[in-house]
């Protein structure tokens, strides 16, 4: 018997119940509405009401319209055919949808039901099995999609029978197991996960050991992210969030990008729509929209379900990781979520935290942070999931809730910041404020000294420290005049110019510099930093800055051309020369 | 709006505060309005059979005994080709003198369009104002804020962009306008002879600041009707937002809601979301374009309003008084239109792209060279001609007065640059420079 219950209060999209039975946090519950119903979620409970929070307008609803409980928590839907979709917070396909205008009540299917996958068995009948145990496998476009024994089953199965190869939808039954018991269950290709319960389903999480390449220099060269690790990118509006996410979703190295556009402009997702589909991977040479899921919840539509966006995104990622895929996936922006969580604090009037919002707040965001990583699964192979989300804080200022919150929970930070992005210094991290934890992994440190070259994260470290020595010659200089101060003050400035524009500013609209892989940035790192550890010698600041200025220019036309191509290598023989004049 | 004869009247208020009423009643449905002792008044919450009313219009002279009758369904808009041309208060009853609109009623504030239906804008807003057209070019499905203080002309400027436009209406909705900017747009709208396309949803000082909650349903409701219904190009100007988000936490303080900052609801970016992403552009033809108005206190853009503004609007114009010209332009630096590339170059002239940041990058050298001179240090040849170069810059493109076609502009920039530069100087591509450049 499902619990059922009667409206009793509403503010806004909280509504209390008054329920006839027993009731689970998170539980899923309908609302009927003149005949529409209206999902929503319990989010407290107090003696014989529930206080659930409506994914939808309340508008029109009155005390005394009746409630059905579902007995299960929010559940995303999970099978081949989830990437390259579309999909609101609440996983409904909005590709399906034939009205304009979203209709309140109209969910709809996450996966075709109708269409064959070509199945291939990975176990056999005899075969002992557990939850995410691998039992065959199908194409997802160029991936192989595994079709696992459900997260949900608990204990050891037997397998008694697998489907042959053959083309089947995703309701058949490819497999058939037997439980501890003796009993048949049936396995089909989809099945259902709570989203906000982390899947588990594999043998041990590691430390991240390697490095996710997003061919972006500010991040692989400077602050690295590791596979499996966590960054945030918090910057006022106008800065380039949205253009720096886009650039890591278009280039990343992983095999799945699942992107929320949680609370944000709906333009931006048109943007991916309309661009993705013409733009091809740049590490299969297949179309990026088929490795990528788009959850959409943009800022117009429920504010509850901008909460559940983030959770389904994390959910298909873990779903993938278990399938020993690379996921990466892409919030923008946590703020929002954050500020659904804060409305409905309000609404409930609980005793608020600081800016009014709830006091878990940070437990909330660190929690959800955890669900990223690498893990190693059951037959040893590995999968990952890394995660980025942008923060927008109030008024540009860093010292707000969630970026603290998310600045515990987070290992690298990419901080953008107003003033570079004035100067249209882009990407404008900012390079003395970022950092990246795992430049402080042996596991990393060591990978990088492997995979790019060893000593490297030192070169990075003095990198930075370069950057560092020629803003405080900057602050110098401005104060007592390009006069006031000893020549050596302007050569530090201007080294850190150079590291400046060749090696953290990088043109993301221009086909070669948008995207510059490891080995191409090891190469223009040891370069800058052979320039900067020489000796130079100027009469005056204007010779100094002139110098300067045609080196960047030609190490910039350097970044514009193909590596190691006639125009590369000819922009670096001008550098060489004017190198070698100076040292006359 | 009559009472039906069988509904039942409630006599009993159990709270009254400056913008809303409390009392005991059943079968209530939520966002319903209702009358409060002559005042049109909306269901904000329920909890048991006590229901709190926002009143529009304020509570002043409300007795704790007065009659309470609730009329079923939220605000609704009549809507029909009959809007054009007409003046309406915040609940969209005429305030011109004319007769009620006959059409079909929707309710306001309705439902978002699926973000999958939208199109990519793609339309060209030409505005003939070169700190617009040239450096922050409008598109259509756009949503965009002027950032101004009070003593800014911004609605004299907004006037003149909506006039310009070349769309099949404009819709103004008036937030807090004083009196005589109200005559000044109806002045205006009626010189130009085009009364026919406006629609007006107009709530002045005059009116009680909480009915402004309503307008800017009101007239996205109305423009959606044309563009969605008619397949037409729909502008719609909100002006003063600041004034309607104040109103907004007059609301929410009254309801004892828990503020954030700047004493502003902790809803107030998905309010005004609400609002701003009603802009679009439909696969049909027909769209919504939105210019709005936010004044600033003293120009801070940190303040809770224009921030959470600023995240969600493509981009902010930003005008201010230029000391050096004595004109009010619109700042290029400040100033940003998120959607500019996807026209820019394609639906103008090759070279516009490459004009537009020489022509910025010069104004920010002229900038530093003003910072150099303040501080007392020698200013060199090139730090001369920037400046001489800012001043004609702000007086023949920035300034709000310019009205002058796209390619105009551009010839005009290429003017100044060839006044003041060598082509190396501007750092344009050369095959551009050797077809346009000005000897």
């Amino acid at each position: 018997m499902k619990t059922t219950g009667i409206v009793t209060g509403i503010v806004s999209n909280l509504v209390t119940v008054a329920v006839d039975g027993p009731v689970a946090e998170n539980e899923i519950c309908f609302i009927d509405l003149a005949g529409v119903k209206m999902m929503a979620e319990v989010i407290k409970v107090n003696g014989r009401f529930a206080s659930v929070q409506v994914f939808e307008s309340t508008r029109g609803l009155r005390n005394g319209d009746k409630v059905e409980f579902e007995g299960r928590m929010l559940e995303a839907t999970l099978g081949p055919g989830l990437l390259s979709s579309v999909y609101d917070g609440l996983q409904n396909d909005l590709t399906t949808m034939e009205n304009v205008f979203l209709q309140r009540g109209e969910y709809t299917d996450p996966l075709n039901r109708e269409k064959l996958w070509e199945f291939a068995p990975l176990a056999a009948p005899g075969d002992k099995v557990v939850a995410a145990d691998w039992l065959g496998e199908v194409k997802e476009g160029w991936l192989p999609h595994k079709i696992m024994v459900p997260f949900s089953f608990k204990g050891e199965f037997t397998v008694k029978s697998v489907k042959p190869a053959g083309s089947y939808n995703v309701d058949t039954v490819i497999a058939v197991l037997e439980n501890a018991e003796g009993e048949d269950v049936p396995v089909t290709m989809t099945q259902k996960w709570p989203v906000k319960v982390a899947i588990r389903g594999y043998r041990e999480k590691p430390r991240p050991s390697r490095i996710m390449e997003t061919g972006v220099r500010v991040i692989d060269t400077l602050n690295p992210i590791a596979e499996g690790g966590t960054g945030f990118i918090p910057g006022p509006f106008g800065c380039g969030k949205t253009v720096l996410q886009h650039a890591i979703a278009k280039q990343g190295d992983a095999d799945v990008i699942v992107m929320a556009a949680c609370g944000e402009r709906a333009n931006e997702v048109v943007e991916i729509f309309t661009e993705f589909p013409e733009l091809i991977d740049p590490h299969t040479g297949r179309h990026l929209m088929e490795r990528t899921t788009i959850i959409c919840n943009t800022s117009n539509m429920p504010v509850a379900a901008r909460e559940a966006s983030v959770y389904t995104a994390m959910t298909i990622c873990e779903y993938y990781r278990a399938m020993g895929l690379k996921c990466l996936l892409l919030a923008d922006s946590t703020s929002r979520w954050a500020q659904a969580l804060r409305e409905m604090s309000n609404r409930m009037e609980e005793l608020p935290g600081a800016d009014a919002f709830p006091v878990d707040l940070s437990a909330i965001i660190s929690n959800f942070y955890s669900r990223a990583g690498m893990v190693v699964l059951n037959n040893g192979q590995t999968g990952a999931v890394t995660f980025i989300g942008t923060v927008s804080p109030a008024g540009g200022n860093l010292k707000e809730p969630v970026t603290e919150s998310t600045k515990k929970a987070a290992r690298c930070f990419y901080a953008l910041e107003q003033n570079r992005a004035d100067q249209k210094r882009y990407p404008a991290v900012n390079p003395i404020d970022s950092y990246s934890k795992y430049l402080e992994y042996p596991e990393i440190i060591d990978y990088l000294d492997k995979t790019v070259e060893k000593g490297w994260v030192e070169k990075v470290l003095k990198a930075k420290n370069i950057i560092r020595r020629g803003k405080e010659s900057m602050e110098q200089i401005n104060i007592l005049g390009d006069d006031g101060v000893p020549m050596s003050y302007h050569v530090v400035f201007w080294k850190s110019e150079l590291v400046d524009f060749i090696i953290l500013q990088q043109d993301g609209f221009d086909p070669v510099d948008s995207l510059c892989p490891m080995e191409r940035q090891r190469y223009m790192l040891d370069l800058v930093l052979g320039i900067c550890d020489r000796e130079f010698n100027f009469p005056d600041y204007e010779v100094c800055r002139t110098f300067f200025k045609e080196l960047i220019n030609d190490l910039k036309q350097m970044n514009y051309s193909e590596f190691q191509g006639e125009n590369f290598r000819k922009y670096q023989s001008n550098v060489s020369k004017l190198l070698e004049e100076n040292g006359k | 709006m009559a009472n039906k004869a069988y509904q039942r009247v409630y006599t009993r208020l159990e709270g009254i505060t400056k913008a809303t009423v409390s009392l005991r009643a059943s079968g209530v449905s939520n966002d319903e309005l209702a009358v409060v002792g002559g005042k049109l008044a909306q269901v904000v919450r329920t909890k048991g059979d006590l229901v709190t009313l926002q009143i529009f219009s304020g509570t002043e002279g409300i007795p704790s005994n007065a009659e309470v009758t609730f009329l079923g369904e939220p605000p609704v808009l009549k809507v029909s080709e009959q809007l054009s041309g007409r003046f309406f208060d915040a609940y969209g009853h005429p305030i011109d003198g004319g007769p009620e609109i006959e059409g079909e009623p929707r309710q306001i504030g309705g439902p978002s369009v699926n973000p999958y239906k939208r199109r990519q804008p793609s339309q060209l807003i030409p505005t003939g104002i070169a700190g617009i057209d040239l450096n922050n070019t409008l598109v259509s499905g756009q949503k965009i804020p002027f950032f101004a203080d009070p003593d800014q002309p911004y609605n004299q400027v907004m006037a003149d962009v909506a006039l310009r436009a070349d769309v099949d209406k404009i819709i103004l909705g008036g937030m807090g306008l004083s009196n005589d900017d109200y005559l000044f747009f109806r002045h205006s709208f009626e010189a130009a002879g085009a009364l026919d396309k406006i629609i007006c949803f107009i709530n002045t000082t005059e009116n009680p600041p909480v009915e402004r909650l309503l307008i800017p349903d009101m007239a996205l409701t109305a423009a959606e009707y044309f563009a969605v219904d008619k397949n037409e190009k729909v502008l719609v100007l909100l002006t003063d937002m600041t004034l309607y988000a104040d109103a907004l936490s007059i609301v929410s303080n009254r309801m004892d809601q828990i503020p954030s900052k700047d004493s502003m609801p902790g809803s107030l970016y998905s309010d005004l979301a609400k609002i701003y992403e009603k802009a679009v552009q439909l696969p049909t033809d027909g769209s919504i374009t939105i210019i709005a108005v936010t004044t600033l206190n003293d120009g801070d853009i940190t303040h809770a309003i224009p921030d959470n503004t600023g995240y969600i609007t493509e981009g902010q114009l930003f005008l201010r008084a230029d000391t050096d010209t004595g004109k009010v332009i619109i700042d290029p630096f400040r100033s940003l239109s998120r959607l500019k590339q996807l026209v820019q170059n394609k639906k103008t002239r090759e070279d516009h792209s490459q004009v537009m940041n020489a022509s910025v990058r010069l104004y920010a050298d002229a900038q530093n060279a003003k910072t150099k001179l303040e501080n007392g240090f020698d200013l060199s040849d090139y730090d001369h001609r920037c400046l001489a170069y800012a001043k004609d810059y702000a007086r023949e493109l920035l300034a709000i007065d310019v009205n002058i076609t796209i390619t105009e502009m551009l010839d005009t920039a290429w003017k100044l640059f060839s006044r003041h530069f060598t082509p190396a100087e501007t750092g344009i591509k050369q095959a551009l420079i050797d077809k346009y450049w000005k000897n």
